[in-house]
């Protein structure tokens, strides 16, 4: 059965006639055209699909796109764009912060999380506020330093 | 290879290289792209990669550490071809010697006249041309290689625009999934297609023998569905052994046993191990690695299209040409009839489950001709579906002089196969679904490889100058589970046993670690970086095992005993109280020669390093009657980001001798280094992976 359901989604409302248990990471990725969060586990435990949900950085993997309400909902391609890259999304380059990339967007998502609450984030604060994220490529010391990076751009 | 298939001068001022390896996060295309553009004296922002192609690209696998070594001299040698070729052309067409000619950005000047590359040969192929007429440069003259150039394909992942095969969006495409058998063996015993073909937005639904998938317009329809055929589907069961017998299983086995020289397994009789007479001190010991995982982030994945009897796949295989070759096999096709384009995954380090996923699609798009369908695996297919890193098990035993000098080394190495990538086989295929058809075609029967540093053998053969030694290799046909390449091969059981036995001897013989394996080693380049490891670390010089509780180990390799040369060295804290083993921080060197990338090396080296430490402290699968257990990142655990070492790389670079690849160059020396640092700090001996807390407990209350 399908349902119209409103959604706000990097400042644009949409109305979409579609099955209210289908995960709100598939309606961003298939509906939407947001490709950025990607599926990782449909279980909460590897961060890649991780979008903003009134600033928290939540996985859309095992939400229903019925239980987001009127809340705003933010993907990387809401942060910056590829002309307009936001200071994390430097960073990330700057550093060379990825080898894959996969991992690369949940964990940006999660870093805008934690600066918002956190701007001057220590080694150990970064790794608790990403701990559920896996990279399996190793790069997490690099994406350590990217996010250290943006915390100063932004702090200046 | 001729100058027309790799590289391509476009009418706008761009040059396109046709690159058949591929981009798995390594950062090939930007390191080739990076020779090419040095060779022909082009800006780096000129440089387009076209991707392979099995219509468009040559014919390439990306495996081994190899493509920096074998796609890079390719693409050096075409563009100097190209550059000498328009540099004639050029005097040619302005009326002037080549030597009064210059190159600047593809700019060809006599200092008043000039004409471009683009001019003389935008569009237009070279034909065959003389083979090596160019004359590649003088490493002294590199500008653009020996940079730390950014990456071409980051931006676009970053920004997070489509990049994966994942992100694909084809016009009328539909959405796939597959339904698994319980275990390897199991076939379908009934299964009833009524309550997933009356759900929302099915198209198909597929029975093939024991393949079961389901195609729906919409991606959530397609998990519906699936999810109803998995319930109604009942099974014959055929179950598997439990990991808990995996070593004794192994060791078990009639094997086929091979003496390894050289690194070369050779036919004939293996001698037994005799200790010499000069013997004093003869040591043994036995090494453990379990099967690990890739365990891609991203589940497989791949889109095909079936149009007019042919067939088209995006895929995000390592072989384009290998795949489309196993397709044609698996599905009766010409291999004409199939395309294979690459399209970028998650990081694969090996041979995961993308090839299968292809065939997965390809299955069920012919189901509807002309509509593209994507199909992803979940999480489970991929955790218990991809072909492991096999377990292995090594024996060591050796022999030490009146001088502390090794005068006997013996390594008994004992796996199942490390060689399960597709290829065409007849009757047979490695492509996973083949089997499941009701005219199946069977895994073919793995054969041990004779090649040298192979997958089992894969540097069992220590770079050390022993006075004797015997290198054995066990080949155990019949593994329970699927297995094939994953990063490092046998290199990592391999190295993390003569690495951690080395350390066990320099005890025997009350030396340091460092200044024992130094006065092995003859190499100078294999001496350096290992000094260099340990100036990078600090290192305490002495005997090990007095660490109280927090401790330095080394681990050293040449991948394969001819490509990067790498140590390092872990510091790390041992609890002794909870047995759990704290990572401090890794100094890692290497050399891979001549440096194309310093930073994309690094990042080799690094992520080599932390994936390692994964599987040596966290990483076992496992599995039993009911079939493999591990089946998320619960149950299949990995190192996360509060447990990570900061690292730091020193590279040594050799400017004019040949590159050397590095992608697998770290995995072995990593578990050595670990388990060595445990004993100097704890005086445990760690040899079977992974390093849980319980095994360090254990190992604690037996001192």
């Amino acid at each position: 059965m399908t349902k119209v359901i409103k959604l706000r989604v990097n400042g644009e409302t949409h109305r979409l006639d579609t099955d209210p248990d289908a995960p709100l990471l598939q309606i961003l990725r298939n509906d939407l055209g947001l490709k950025a969060a990607k599926f990782g586990c449909g279980l909460e435990q590897c961060g890649a699909c991780k979008v903003l949900i009134d600033g928290q950085a939540v996985p859309s993997c095992a939400t229903p796109v019925s239980a987001v309400g009127d809340a705003e909902i933010t993907t990387l391609e809401g942060l910056g764009t590829p002309a307009d890259l936001h200071p994390l999304q430097r960073a990330f380059i700057a550093e060379q912060a990825a080898q894959c990339g996969y991992c690369s967007a949940g964990l940006i998502i999660a870093a805008k999380a934690l600066l918002d609450d956190n701007p001057h984030p220590t080694r150990r604060d970064i790794c608790r506020a990403l701990d559920v994220h896996i990279c399996r490529c190793g790069t997490h010391n690099r994406i350590i330093c990217a996010i250290q990076r943006a915390a100063q751009e932004i702090a200046l | 290879m001729s100058i027309d298939s790799l590289i391509r001068f476009d009418t706008d001022g761009q040059v396109i290289l046709k690159v058949a390896h591929v981009e798995i996060g390594q950062g090939i295309l930007t390191a080739i792209a990076q020779i090419a553009a040095e060779e022909l004296d082009v800006d780096f922002a000129r440089i387009r990669v076209e991707r392979a192609d099995t219509e468009r690209t040559p014919i390439a696998s990306t495996t081994g550490s190899n493509s920096i070594q074998t796609a890079g001299s390719a693409f050096r040698q075409a563009a100097a071809d190209a550059r000498h070729l328009l540099l004639a052309k050029a005097a040619a067409a302005l009326e002037v010697p080549v030597e009064n000619l210059a190159i600047t950005d593809g700019t060809i000047s006599d200092g008043n006249n000039h004409t471009t590359y683009w001019a003389l040969q935008g569009g237009q192929l070279f034909g065959e041309t003389e083979p090596n007429i160019g004359q590649p440069k003088s490493p002294t003259d590199y500008t653009l290689v020996g940079q730390s150039l950014p990456r071409l394909d980051l931006p676009a992942k970053i920004a997070g625009t489509p990049s994966f095969v994942h992100d694909l969006e084809l016009p009328d495409m539909v959405h796939g999934r597959v339904i698994r058998p319980p275990t390897y063996a199991a076939t379908l015993a009934t299964f009833d297609e009524g309550p997933a073909a009356d759900l929302p937005g099915v198209l198909a639904i597929i029975c093939d023998g024991s393949f079961i998938g389901v195609l729906a317009e919409r991606e959530e329809q397609a998990e519906k569905a699936a999810a109803a055929l998995r319930q109604s589907a009942r099974w014959h069961p055929a179950p598997l052994p439990s990991s808990d017998t995996l070593y004794t299983d192994l060791l078990a086995k009639p094997s086929q046993d091979f003496l390894v020289v050289d690194g070369v397994p050779q036919d004939g009789p293996v001698p037994p191990i005799k200790a010499p007479p000069s013997a004093v001190q003869t040591l043994d010991a036995t090494y453990y690695r379990p099967y690990h995982m890739h365990a891609a982030l991203g589940p497989a994945a791949a889109a095909a299209l079936w149009q007019d009897d042919h067939l088209k796949v995006w895929s995000h295989t390592q072989g384009a040409y290998p795949l489309r070759g196993s397709l044609a096999s698996a599905l009766g096709l010409a291999d004409e009839q199939v395309r294979v384009l690459h399209c970028e995954g998650p990081g694969c380090y090996g041979h995961n489950g993308a090839d299968d996923v292809a065939l997965d699609a390809a299955l069920l798009a012919h189901a509807l001709p002309g509509r593209p369908v994507l199909l992803k695996w979940s999480r489970a297919d991929e955790h218990a579906w991809e072909a492991y890193g096999s377990a292995m098990v090594v024996k060591t035993q050796a022999s030490l002089d009146v001088v502390g000098q090794i005068c006997d080394w013996n390594h008994d190495v004992w796996s199942y196969t490390h060689s399960g990538r597709p290829r065409p086989i007849d009757g047979a295929s490695n492509l996973l679904a083949a089997r499941y058809l009701a005219d199946p075609l069977p895994p073919p029967t793995p054969s041990p490889g004779k090649g040298s540093h192979g997958g089992i053998h894969r540097n069992a053969d220590p770079l050390y100058a022993f006075a004797r030694r015997r290198v054995v290799k066990h080949f155990v046909p019949n593994s329970p589970l699927r297995t094939s390449a994953l990063r490092g091969l046998g290199a990592f059981a391999n190295v993390f046993a003569i690495e951690s036995f080395m350390d066990e001897l320099a005890y025997a013989a009350a030396a340091d670690p460092v200044e024992f394996r130094l006065r092995h080693l003859e190499d100078p380049r294999a001496r350096a970086v290992i000094e260099a490891a340990a100036t990078e670390a600090n290192w305490r010089s002495g005997v090990r095992g007095n660490g109280r509780g927090r401790g330095q180990g080394l681990g050293f390799a040449q991948y394969k005993n001819a490509k990067c040369y790498v140590a390092v060295v872990f510091t790390v804290a041992v609890d002794t109280a909870s047995g759990q083993i704290h990572l401090e921080n890794a100094a890692i060197a290497g050399d891979a020669g001549q440096i194309v990338n310093p930073d994309g090396l690094a990042n080799q080296l690094e992520g080599g390093v932390l994936q390692a430490a994964s599987w040596t402290l966290k990483e076992q699968v496992q599995y039993g009657p009911d079939g493999i257990t591990s089946r998320d990142w619960e149950t299949y655990s990995v190192l996360h980001f509060a447990e990570i070492p900061p690292v730091l790389v020193k590279l040594l670079d050799q400017p004019g001798s040949p590159s050397l690849g590095s992608g697998e160059a770290a995995q072995g020396p990593t578990p050595a280094a670990i388990a060595n640092a445990v004993f100097d700090a704890a005086g445990v001996r760690l040899r079977q992976m992974p390093f849980t807390p319980e095994r360090v407990g254990a190992a604690l209350r037996e001192l």
